[in-house]
């Protein structure tokens, strides 16, 4: 079976497993339940962006949580002052995804190196963080929504049915549209790796210099990636702020970046799937942790870490994914023995099935 | 005519190196054009200048009449100049035909694409390979991919910098039929140190020393010329 077959069956069972998960969890979780799926499925989301702009496009950024937080801000101030949430969703995506194109024009364009990303992207997320935290008094408002400082915004309106601002969604419902921007965020994804434009995207994360002498301006295939990513870090945002009705400057913060980045190492860097299931693990193990006394959560979050960067580098999908593999030659070899061509054929760590 | 390249008084410098000193190159279309030169006779970086991956101090870079010393890093490629480095620069993490395919994709559809791979990975013997990670090769068989790789591409001028360096005899042998193949549709510029290569190739070469290009001719007269030999070879002259 050849690398491009198995990357659509992957893809097809991620699928199913999406369209079970949409239609029968519902029915057998309580409402709490169906409500902890709802947030792991938004910070899956959140994970899946940086995953993509890292794992694929080779662009570490710091600073994810800059437009995770922006379009959730986008969205409380634009649904509170318009009514309908419609022009409100649309603008939580456009807004961060146009502030991503911004500093990554400066980034790209400006040759600067990827240390400097990190740096750049980590200061916009920590300038954005002390910006809201200041905003504090009446003073500070736009139009009928106040910016609330280091209290947030609470009470933001539910998405509602496009042009029926009074046809709020309810839980389930809002679980629906989560899992649903889930699934068509990674199916998106997917069909883009395997386009011409994915595949240069991933050409100039393994070697940029044979990019551009063939030809491919590395600047726009990298920049187009990174406001892609923040388009989607744009969309966990709304999203999150329709989970809690409530948004805050802690979601800028140094530990919500930190977060992603276990989330996506933790997962598998170069898979779409890796930082969903990381996201969820983690994500569980917080609450877990959180329940009891005896550890504090970001000590057993960092040891994690620890333990993955030293002992499961590649992270738990490619993991499996290899020792699949593994398991299933092994199983074959009896009835058919490996040509040597065939034996060479060795996947690259990143871009795989998944 | 206008030639295919043309470089006219060109320098660069890199602080007090002065690495490439007024070269005057010529190459006409579909020509053969073999450069050699010492260690640091500044070969590669003229390779490097002629695909805008630096920038001349002074002087100009005409590709068919059209000044092309400023360009960005991506545009000499688009222009139709490909180049295979002196260290194979490959995807190491993709597979040969993913090599071969971005080459050919960029200016081709998705089947014409996968036709021109198929056909640039027969020509260079490497269709068996097809599915083989890059970065796993052999050092031959990946100075091969990366002649594919420009190949795919089609553009008028070819420059190869020491396609046949690490090659076993009858590789070298190889690398040297596939280059005078190549040529019937393409032009080259070869940079090589082995004389025998040469020999098999050229029919011109261009001898730089210290930045300069100082003589111009057919392989055994190069040869022959006891200048050529005290700065190549070491040898007095007699």
């Amino acid at each position: 079976m050849n690398r491009f077959a198995k990357s659509w069956m992957s893809a097809a069972l991620c699928l199913a497993i999406g369209t079970a998960m949409l239609f029968g969890l519902p029915s057998v979780m309580d409402d709490y339940t169906l409500i902890q799926v709802t947030i792991y499925a938004v910070m899956s989301i959140l994970g899946v962006s940086l995953g993509f702009i890292w794992g694929f496009g080779g662009i570490l950024c710091f600073g994810q949580a800059a437009f995770f937080g922006l379009g959730s801000y986008t969205y409380a101030i634009a649904v509170m002052n318009m009514g309908d949430s419609t022009v409100p969703f649309v603008l939580a995506i456009l807004v961060p995804a146009l502030f991503a194109a911004v500093i990554g024009y400066v980034i790209f364009y400006g040759r600067l190196s990827d240390v400097y990303m990190g740096v750049i992207t980590l200061t916009v997320t920590l300038i954005l963080f002390n910006l809201i935290n200041s905003t504090a008094g009446p003073e500070w408002r736009i139009g009928s929504a106040p910016l609330g400082g280091f209290n947030g915004i609470p009470g933001i309106p539910t998405l509602n049915v496009p042009g029926r601002p009074d046809d709020v969604l309810s839980p389930k419902d809002l679980f629906d549209v989560t899992v649903v921007c889930l699934l068509v965020v990674y199916l998106g994804l997917r069909v883009l790796i395997s386009s011409k434009i994915g595949r240069v995207i991933i050409a100039a994360k393994e070697n940029e210099q044979r990019v551009l002498l063939l030809g491919y301006d590395a600047r726009a295939y990298k920049l187009f990636c990174f406001t892609l990513g923040g388009a989607i870090a744009g969309l966990a945002g709304c999203l999150f702020a329709n989970w809690g009705a409530f948004t805050s400057p802690t979601i800028f913060g140094l530990a919500q970046s930190a977060q992603i980045i276990i989330w996506v190492i933790v997962g598998g860097l170069g898979t779409l799937v890796g930082p969903i299931v990381g996201c969820a693990l983690i994500q569980w193990l917080t609450t877990a942790i959180g329940t009891q006394q005896t550890f504090n959560s970001n000590l057993v979050l960092g040891a994690i870490l620890l333990l993955f960067v030293l002992l499961v580098p590649r992270g738990i999908v490619p993991s499996l994914g290899s020792a699949g593999e593994w398991l299933f030659r092994k199983l074959r070899r009896p009835a058919a023995a490996v040509s040597p061509v065939a034996s060479t054929a060795v996947l690259p760590p990143t871009e795989q099935a998944t | 005519m206008t030639p295919l390249i043309e470089t006219r008084n060109l320098n660069v410098r890199f602080g007090g190196v002065h690495a490439t000193r007024d070269v005057n190159f010529t190459l006409a279309e579909a020509e053969l054009r073999c450069v050699i030169g010492p260690n640091g006779a500044g070969k590669s970086t003229f390779f490097k200048l002629l695909t805008g991956q630096v920038k001349p101090t002074s002087g100009q870079i005409l590709f068919r009449g059209k000044d092309i010393s400023n360009m960005q890093p991506h545009e000499p490629g688009r222009l139709g100049i490909g180049i295979k480095t002196q260290v194979p620069s490959l995807f190491n993490g993709l597979s040969v035909w993913e090599n071969v395919w971005l080459s050919a994709r960029r200016t081709n559809s998705t089947e014409q694409a996968d036709r021109i791979t198929r056909e640039t990975l027969e020509r260079v013997g490497m269709l068996a390979l097809r599915d083989a990670t890059a970065g796993l090769l052999a050092h031959g068989m990946r100075q091969w991919v990366e002649i594919g790789v420009v190949i795919a591409a089609d553009p008028p001028l070819i420059l190869l910098d020491e396609p046949a360096a690490g090659m076993s005899d009858a590789e070298v042998a190889r690398t040297a039929e596939l280059i005078l193949e190549i040529n019937r549709r393409h032009a080259l510029v070869v940079v090589e140190h082995d004389m025998n290569f040469i020999r098999m190739i050229a029919k011109k070469v261009t001898v730089l020393h210290q930045g300069a290009v100082i003589m111009e001719d057919s392989p055994d007269r190069i040869m022959r010329d006891p200048l050529i030999q005290q700065i190549y070879l070491g040898k007095k002259p007699h």
